[in-house]
């Protein structure tokens, strides 16, 4: 922020009546105002997080915001990523959102990036920036986005939800511990469900996200207490805000006083996904909704598990005995092992699990229906509903 | 004391937020949390038995690994927090 000082000296009438609330303010002033102006911030991610974040950002009058993503609008999308609106679904999410940050606040300049954020392109990216805003919604990459922050000594703004909690804290300033600080290494694949898979309180991204906002304009303006050192967790349901000790681990492999990692690593191989992620493995034993659709027509002897959850059973079925994923080991014996069972989610990665449990249980004639319920809904009975 | 249990975990310990147990010791208190809900046990600990690197316990808002780890003391009253490590936040 510091040494482009210069760049921008003055606002327009136009900006000075928008930003008037801030102006008679002494915390932000001209000065505080001219400080958001001369800003260059970058998103990662126009999601949950990513969405409420650019808004008040933009509103305020941050000079660059920079946006970072690849992804297309998609209509589960509208319940939380507020940028986006209906007639955006289909569109590219970095489109939808420089279209509504325009039409918030036309003094802004938005960069777009339409990439994903790799090993390859995230220190050139950052270069660019002051301050790096983690809204992504996988291991890989917020290992990745907090590496590039500590090597570019760029802070990162972390905000992560998951069902109605979040966490948020600013992490890689010169003084304040990183990410690795405080988890030195991200969790086995399969052991930690993903919001495609456990949901999300529409809210909490919001609650979150603005969290997120307001840190990166106190940092901009070098006021307040930022959140460095601190975790903030947040539940929505019991609308708990609590706050624990962060500290700078000396032995941190990244940011400590002996580091290791000195450039950035496949992530990917890092959190020990190979491949695509959450890409379910295909077999001989998988089947296809229209394979399950042909053999229930002319009648075999099928038996449907349904491993998903009561509350997804209630959204939509298709008759299958429900036995969610987590009781299967405690009701195995509520199913016939000389049967054929076809297992099915919603995905198709909760009923690989299944099947693969019910393998090393004894069963030996187990299909996983590939692409779950969803697959079923687009390409067998538009009438079961698509979630 | 009292044990908080975060979101992705409740469906290990009976659907439950927060878990009264005794005990004298940060050890002691996870030992009575994890002999009344086993499933909890892999996702706290790894095969070694060690404490899983993306799961941090917080004494009231102390981190455990700057205190005496397992053999940190603990009172009545205490609060001790589970926090994993949690991804979500675009899709």
């Amino acid at each position: 922020m510091a040494g482009l000082a210069e760049k921008v000296t003055s606002l327009s009438n136009e900006e000075i009546l928008r930003y008037s609330r801030h102006l008679i303010m002494p915390e932000v002033g001209m000065e505080g105002q001219l400080k958001l102006k001369q800003a260059r911030v970058l998103c990662i991610g126009a999601g949950g997080l990513g969405s409420p974040l650019a808004l008040y950002l933009g509103a305020a009058g941050v000079g660059i915001l920079g946006i970072v993503d690849f992804d297309v609008v998609d209509f589960t999308n509208l319940q939380r990523q507020v940028i986006h609106g209906t007639s955006d679904v289909g569109r590219k999410k970095l489109d939808s959102a420089a279209d509504t940050l325009r039409e918030i606040n036309p003094n802004i300049e938005i960069r777009k990036f339409e990439t994903r954020l790799t090993s390859a392109n995230a220190l050139e990216l950052f270069r660019e920036f002051d301050i790096i805003i983690d809204g992504t919604d996988n291991f890989p990459t917020r290992y990745l986005v907090n590496d590039a922050c500590v090597l570019t000594g760029k802070p990162n703004v972390y905000g992560s939800i998951f069902r109605f909690e979040g966490q948020a804290s600013v992490f890689a300033t010169k003084e304040g511990p990183c990410y690795r600080c405080l988890y030195p290494e991200p969790p086995p694949p399969g052991l930690v469900p993903s919001c495609a898979e456990g949901g999300v309180l529409g809210i909490l991204p919001g609650l979150v996200g603005v969290i997120q906002a307001t840190e990166t304009i106190k940092l901009i303006l070098g006021s307040g207490e930022p959140l460095i050192g601190r975790l903030l967790l947040v539940d929505a349901l019991s609308m708990r805000f609590r706050e624990l000790k962060l500290r700078k681990n000396p032995d941190c492999l990244v940011c400590g006083t002996h580091p290791t990692v000195t450039e950035l690593i496949d992530y990917n191989q890092f959190c020990g996904i190979r491949g695509e992620e959450s890409a379910p493995p295909t077999s001989m034993t998988d089947i296809t909704v229209e394979e399950l659709k042909k053999r229930l027509d002319r009648g075999d002897d099928l038996f449907v598990l349904d491993v998903r959850e009561p509350h997804e059973y209630q959204i939509c079925n298709i008759g299958g005995y429900l036995i969610p994923l987590n009781d299967l080991p405690k009701r195995v014996s509520e199913l016939d092992s000389s049967r054929e069972i076809v297992v099915h989610c919603k995905m198709g990665g909760r009923s690989a699990k299944a099947a693969d449990f019910l393998r090393q249980s004894g069963f030996t004639k187990v299909h996983n229906l590939t692409g779950g319920i969803n697959a079923w809904a687009e390409r067998v009975d538009p009438k079961v509903p698509k979630y | 004391m009292r044990i908080l249990v975060p979101t992705p975990l409740r469906q290990y310990a009976g659907k439950q937020s927060a878990i009264d147990v005794q005990a004298a010791t940060v050890g002691e208190a996870l030992h009575a949390l994890t002999s009344s809900y086993p499933d909890l046990r892999k996702h706290l600990y790894s095969d070694e038995g060690k404490l899983r690197a993306f799961v941090n316990l917080y004494l009231n808002d102390e981190d455990i690994r700057y205190l005496q780890q397992d053999r940190t003391a603990v009172k009545e009253g205490d609060t001790l927090s589970i926090v994993p490590s949690i991804a979500g936040g675009s899709r």
